[in-house]
């Protein structure tokens, strides 16, 4: 065991570890956006609205990440679109999460009783207002734990950007193994480099989970 | 007033109500009892359009609802509603459940708003818990405060949807004085119940409601004594035998 030869190369761990701390802090920000709206959309009675929303959900839910990672990245370059990769990788994530951020938000807006929108009607509020005041806060309450899960999953497949050449934690995390030759070492370390990332998120999920339960 | 004519609805293949035809004065305390099943909070949920009759008009101090929303929502202000299930806001303190209508929908200053709660829970008796959350409310408090957020609206009408079934027995009787105070007042009220005391006591006007149609209505002195039907006198057995 030397892990003293592989943390020589701390520079490059460091801008791994930046880069999938930039990523993911990135694509949980739009991807909450995109799947808030589009889970909100879908309380819409317009049924052709409902249609895309669906196909769009469906579609990205049923695609592997790896499978959209290339079209997005060699498959649109190969079309004459050169996006560059931080573009290609942020707009693929910002699907992907979108469609999976949209069901946990439909689902919890569902979940809201009957009652709350009736109550809020007959108090002649608007259907902005309804949202805005007393199903979105009940919604988040009850999506939370549901979206901080999901977030640490999204954070852990921003690795498998690492495949279309995107310099986040393990492909540094390669570099560094083909110039030592200590593949276990290297990656021992960028293991707890992303526990450190993702350790504090899952403590907040199983806090918020101990919340709900006792209410 | 009121007026509902010859207004039909079905939830799939069941008739809920059947060429019901009401009309509703100002000022009249207007009790619906009859079988569960028989349409009575369908009809109450007709006048606000809470469920949209399939046939048939409703018309509010003379103006037809259409299914206009904008027009819906400015009929609503007018028709304070109260559930059986309380349906308050469980995120917002007793303050925010109040105010929130007034709030978004008449702009009222702060000082307006203040003032309009403070009288409000006084009237329901729960001025100590203008800042309790729904959770630390008995059922009883929880509806009384259902009942100050309806009138925060300062509806023209009242409308009750069996606003004492889903309580304990010895919390009905403060929220029932609540709603007599609100008779004694001159508040035009619908109340669909089945507290035969109170409807008794309180309304003006007893409707029997069974299969979806008014069999029956009746000032109450009469109703409850001497019915024509002999279904409301078959109903009103029931009744007398559960208590």
């Amino acid at each position: 065991m030397n892990f003293d030869l592989v943390l020589e190369f701390w520079r490059l761990l460091m801008s791994g570890v930046l880069n999938t701390i930039k990523l993911s802090i990135i694509v949980i920000l739009t991807s909450t956006l995109l799947g808030f709206i589009v889970g909100v959309l879908f309380t819409s009675k317009n049924k052709i609205l409902k249609a895309i929303l669906l196909f769009y959900v469906e579609l990205l839910r049923g695609a592997p990440l790896l499978m959209l990672l290339y079209m997005g990245y060699f498959g649109l370059s190969y079309l004459g679109y050169d996006i560059g990769i931080w573009t290609a990788v942020i707009i693929v994530y910002t699907l992907y999460g979108g469609a999976y951020i949209a069901e946990i938000i439909r689902s919890g807006i569902e979940s809201i009783p009957k009652g709350q929108w009736e109550a809020s009607r007959c108090i002649g509020l608007k259907n902005i207002d309804i949202f805005r005041y007393v199903i979105i806060p009940q919604t988040l309450k009850i999506s939370l734990p549901p979206l901080v899960g999901f977030y640490l999953g999204l954070i852990k497949d921003t690795s498998i950007a690492a495949i279309i050449g995107f310099s986040e934690l393990v492909r540094e995390g390669k570099t560094i193994m083909n110039i030592t030759a200590k593949p276990f070492e290297t990656y021992i370390i960028v293991a707890i480099m992303y526990f450190i990332i993702c350790f504090p998120l899952s403590k907040y999920v199983s806090y918020m989970e101990k919340r709900g339960a006792l209410q | 007033m009121i007026q509902i004519k010859n207004i039909y609805k079905s939830f799939g293949k069941v008739d809920v109500l059947k060429d019901v035809s009401l009309d509703i004065n100002k000022g009249e305390v207007v009790a619906i009892i009859g079988p569960s099943g028989s349409g009575k909070s369908t009809l109450l949920r007709c006048i606000n359009h809470l469920e949209i009759p399939e046939k048939g008009e409703v018309y509010i101090d003379g103006n037809l609802i259409t299914n206009k929303e904008s027009q819906i929502r400015e009929i609503r202000k007018n028709l304070g509603m109260v559930f059986q299930q309380f349906n308050l806001f469980p995120h917002m303190d007793v303050f925010d459940n109040i105010t929130l209508g007034p709030k978004r929908v008449y702009k009222l200053s702060d000082e307006e708003i203040d003032d309009l709660v403070d009288d409000l829970l006084k009237k329901v008796g729960l001025v100590d818990k203008k800042h309790a959350f729904p959770n630390q409310l008995s059922g009883g408090q929880q509806q009384r405060i259902a009942i100050a957020r309806a009138l925060a609206m300062k509806p023209q009408y009242m409308l009750f949807d069996e606003p004492t079934s889903a309580l304990d027995p010895e919390l009905i009787g403060e929220v029932l004085e609540v709603i007599r105070q609100l008779a004694k007042d001159g508040m035009t009220m619908v109340i669909v119940t089945h507290e035969m005391n109170f409807a008794r006591e309180t309304a003006n006007r007893v409707i029997v409601m069974a299969d979806g149609r008014i069999i029956e209505q009746e000032r109450p002195d009469i109703l409850f004594t001497n019915p024509k039907e002999e279904r409301t006198r078959s109903f009103l057995r029931t009744i007398i035998e559960k208590n």
